[in-house]
C-alpha cells in the first residue's frame, strides 16, 4: 500500500470526521442540559445549508451575511422547537421527549420538502475548488474551512462552558438538576440555552459541509446518525473526546472504505458504536463516573 | 334539511352528467403513479405530463371524436396501494387502460391482476422482468438498463479501453447498473480490475476513487441517480485523475452538471435518452419536433424543464392513443393496437413493438454525449 493512499484515506477522514464531530457536540449539549438525545439534531444541520442557500439566492445577500442570517433563522427554529414541542410537555421522562424530537425531526423534513423541494441543491465553495497537494494526496479549500471551523467552535465552546456564569451554570444542571434549581439556576432556561446553541452548532455544520456535500431536505438523517455516533465514542460530553470521536469515525470510516471494501463503510461506523456501547458505554475516554460537560 | 337536498340533488346532476358523458363515448385511462413518497421524483412529472396530454388531446377534439378522461391515483411508491388501486381502477371506474405503476416493485405486484381482468397495462418502471419474459397484457416503455450499459460498452470498445472501475450506489438502481455491467463487459472481453460501491446518501467518496486511482483502470463507470455522482465528479477532480469518466443515463439532465459544476464535469460521458440533449440533436432527427414540442408545452404548463421520467407517461399515453385510433377502445383492442405500435416516434425512443418485445426499444434510444462547458455534446 502507497504512502499517498494512506495520506489521502487520513485527510478525507480527517474532514469528514470534523463535520461528524460538530454534530456530535450540538447532541451532547443537550444531553447535559435536558438528558435527552434530541434526535433532531440532525435537521438543523440541513436547515443550515438550505437557509443559506435561500439567503444567496432569493435575497441575494453576499456570503458574510448569508451565513449568519441562516445561522440565526435555524437557531429561531430551535427556540420555536423548544418552546412547542419541550416545553409544554407535562411528564418530561426521558422516552417521552426523545420520541417528541423524532417526531419534531420528521416534521422539520417534510416542512423543508414543500419549502425546498426534493431536489438537491449545490452551494459555492467559500473560496474557489482548486485542490491543495499535501504530499501525494489533495485537499479542497474547503476542508480548510471545515477544519479551522471546527476547532473554532470548540474553543469558544470551552470558554462559554468555564469561564462564563450561564455556562457554569448549564454545567451546574448536567451536574444535578435539582441543587442547580435550589441555588437559584432557571433550569428551564438552560435548557433553551442549550437548544438555542446547539441548533447554531448543527446550522453551521450545515452551512459549511454544504459546498463540499451538497444539501437537500434528507441530509439530516445520515448525518445526525454519524453525529450520535461521534458524540457515543466520546461519552457524550461536549468536549474534545467528542470531536476526537467524531475524527475516529471518519478516519476509520475512509480507511475502511479504502483497504477492507467500500461496502462496509457505514458498516464499520455502526459497529464501532455497538462496541462502545457494550464495552465502554462511558465513552472511549469517560472514567465511568465522568465529568460530561 | 335544506343543505342536504341541495347536496342530493347536485350529486344526482354530477351522476347524470357522468352518465352523459360516458354515453357520447368516453375512453377512460387509468393510471398509478407514485406522486409522493421516495419514488416521487417519477410519479410527479409522470402525472403533469399525462394530465397535460389529456387536455391537449381533448381541446383538438380527441381521438375519432370520443374524449378521454384520465383517473390517475397516487401510490406513494407502495406496491400494496398499488394493487388495491389498480383493482379499483378496473372494478370501479372501469378503465380501458392503465399507465403506469412508476417503480419496478410497483409494477411486479399490479401484473398479476391486470393479467387475470384482461386490462393492458403500459409500466413506466425500467427494470428488465417487467417484459422480460413477454406477459401478454404487459408493456413498459422506459428502456432497459442494460441498453444503456451496453451503450457505454460499445464506446468503450471504440476507444480501445479494456480495463473498467466500476463505482455503484447501494440501491436497486446501482445494483441493477452493477449486474448488467458485469454480464456485459464479460461477453463483450472487458475486465472489472475495481468494483466499488457507495451509499446512496455519502458525501465523500474520495477514499474509493484514491483505491481505483491506485489500480489505474482505462476507464470509470458510475452508476448512480443524484446527488452521489456530482461528488464523484468533483471527487474526481478534486483527487487530479485523468481517467476517462461515464456516468449512467441516471443523471442525464441538467441538474447534473449544476450540481457537480461545469468545472468539474468537464469530459464526462454519459449514454442520454435523447429528451436531455434535444437540442443538441441533428434537426433533421425524427424525434426533434416531438421532443422540442413536449418540452415547450412543459414549460408552458408548469414553469420547470420536461424530464426523462415525465417521457415515459409520455410514451405510454402515445402508445394508447395510437392504439385507440388505429384499433378500437376496448381493452383487448387497445392491447393489440400497442402490440402492433411499429415505428412510433415518442420521447424515449422510437417504438417497434412485437409480441415478442413487449418494450421496443433498442440502442438508437441513447445518445452517447460529453459535457463540454457545462452543456451537452453529441459524441460520434
Amino acid at each position: 500500500m502507497q504512502f499517498d493512499q494512506i495520506l489521502q484515506y487520513t485527510l478525507s477522514g480527517l474532514s469528514t470526521g470534523a463535520i461528524y464531530a460538530l454534530i456530535g457536540i450540538g447532541f451532547s449539549i443537550i444531553y447535559n442540559a435536558t438528558g435527552i438525545i434530541n434526535f433532531a439534531q440532525g435537521e438543523f444541520v440541513m436547515l443550515g445549508g438550505l437557509f443559506t442557500l435561500s439567503c444567496l439566492e432569493f435575497l441575494k445577500l453576499p456570503l458574510w451575511a448569508a451565513i449568519p442570517c441562516a445561522i440565526t433563522a435555524s437557531t429561531v427554529v430551535g427556540i420555536l422547537f423548544e418552546r412547542l414541542a419541550i416545553r409544554p410537555l407535562r411528564q418530561p421522562t426521558p422516552i417521552n421527549l426523545v420520541i417528541i424530537t423524532i417526531g419534531g425531526s420528521i416534521l422539520i423534513r417534510g416542512l423543508a420538502m414543500l419549502v425546498w423541494g426534493k431536489d438537491t441543491h449545490s452551494v459555492t465553495p467559500f473560496s474557489g475548488d482548486t485542490p491543495i497537494a499535501i504530499g501525494g494526496a489533495t485537499i479542497l479549500p474547503q476542508h480548510l474551512w471545515i477544519l479551522a471551523i471546527t476547532l473554532i467552535i470548540i474553543i469558544i465552546n470551552k470558554l462559554y462552558f468555564y469561564h462564563t456564569i450561564s455556562g457554569k451554570a448549564m454545567r451546574a444542571c448536567s451536574y444535578n438538576r435539582r441543587a442547580a434549581g435550589l441555588v437559584g439556576i432557571d433550569v428551564r432556561r438552560m435548557v433553551l440555552f442549550s437548544f438555542i446553541i446547539s441548533s447554531a452548532m448543527g446550522a453551521v455544520a450545515g452551512i459549511i459541509i454544504a459546498p463540499l456535500t451538497m444539501t437537500a431536505y434528507d441530509v439530516g438523517v445520515m448525518l445526525g446518525l454519524k453525529g450520535f455516533c461521534a458524540a457515543i465514542i466520546g461519552g457524550m460530553s461536549s468536549g474534545l473526546s467528542t470531536v476526537i470521536g467524531g475524527l475516529i469515525l471518519g478516519v476509520l470510516e475512509s480507511l475502511g472504505a479504502g483497504l477492507i471494501s467500500s461496502g462496509y463503510k457505514d458498516a464499520i461506523a455502526f459497529i464501532i458504536l455497538l462496541l462502545i456501547l457494550f464495552i465502554r458505554p462511558q465513552g472511549l475516554f469517560g472514567k465511568s463516573d465522568s465529568e460530561r460537560v | 334539511m335544506k343543505k342536504m337536498s341541495l347536496l342530493f340533488s347536485s350529486i344526482c346532476l354530477s351522476l347524470v352528467c357522468a352518465t352523459v358523458s360516458f354515453a357520447s363515448g368516453t375512453i377512460r385511462i387509468g393510471a398509478l403513479f407514485s406522486v409522493t413518497g421516495p419514488a416521487s421524483f417519477l410519479g410527479e412529472p409522470e402525472k403533469k405530463t399525462l394530465e397535460l396530454l389529456v387536455k391537449e388531446l381533448n381541446e383538438k377534439g380527441g381521438i375519432n371524436g370520443q374524449k378521454l378522461e384520465a383517473v390517475i391515483y397516487d401510490t406513494g411508491g407502495d406496491a400494496t396501494k398499488a394493487v388495491q388501486l389498480a383493482t379499483k381502477l378496473i372494478k370501479d371506474d372501469k378503465v380501458s387502460v392503465i399507465i403506469g405503476p412508476s417503480t419496478t416493485g410497483e409494477s411486479m405486484a399490479v401484473i398479476p391482476v391486470v393479467e387475470k381482468w384482461k386490462i393492458p397495462m403500459i409500466s413506466c418502471a425500467a427494470g428488465i422482468k417487467i417484459t422480460d419474459p413477454v406477459k401478454h397484457w404487459v408493456f413498459k416503455t422506459p428502456a432497459n438498463d442494460h441498453i444503456a450499459a451496453e451503450k457505454i460498452l460499445n464506446y468503450m470498445a471504440s476507444k480501445k479501453q479494456k480495463s473498467i472501475a466500476l463505482l455503484t450506489v447501494t440501491d436497486g438502481f446501482g445494483a441493477s447498473g452493477r449486474e448488467q455491467i458485469k454480464t456485459l463487459a464479460k461477453q463483450k472481453g472487458f475486465t472489472i480490475v475495481a468494483d466499488e460501491v457507495y451509499g446512496p446518501k455519502d458525501t465523500d467518496m474520495t477514499a474509493q476513487l484514491t483505491k481505483i486511482r491506485g489500480i489505474k483502470p482505462d476507464a470509470i463507470i458510475c452508476w448512480g441517480t443524484n446527488p452521489g455522482p456530482a461528488v464523484i465528479t468533483r471527487n474526481v477532480k478534486q483527487l487530479g485523475l485523468k481517467t476517462p469518466l461515464y456516468m449512467s443515463h441516471g443523471v442525464a439532465s441538467k441538474k447534473y452538471i449544476e450540481l457537480a459544476g461545469a468545472d468539474s464535469a468537464e469530459g464526462v460521458m454519459l449514454p442520454a435518452g435523447k429528451l436531455a440533449v434535444y437540442d443538441a440533436l441533428p434537426k433533421g432527427d425524427s424525434q426533434y419536433k416531438l421532443l422540442k414540442g413536449y418540452d415547450q408545452s412543459y414549460k408552458k404548463a408548469y414553469g420547470t424543464e420536461a424530464s426523462t421520467f415525465g417521457g415515459y407517461a409520455y410514451d405510454a399515453f402515445l402508445l394508447t392513443a395510437n392504439a385507440i385510433k388505429k384499433v378500437g377502445s376496448t381493452p383487448e383492442q387497445i392491447r393489440t393496437g400497442i402490440e402492433q405500435a411499429s415505428k412510433l416516434v415518442s420521447v424515449s425512443g422510437i417504438f417497434t413493438m412485437s409480441p415478442k418485445d413487449h418494450n421496443g426499444l433498442d440502442l438508437s434510444a441513447f445518445e452517447m454525449v460529453k459535457v463540454v462547458k457545462g452543456d451537452w455534446a453529441l459524441l460520434k
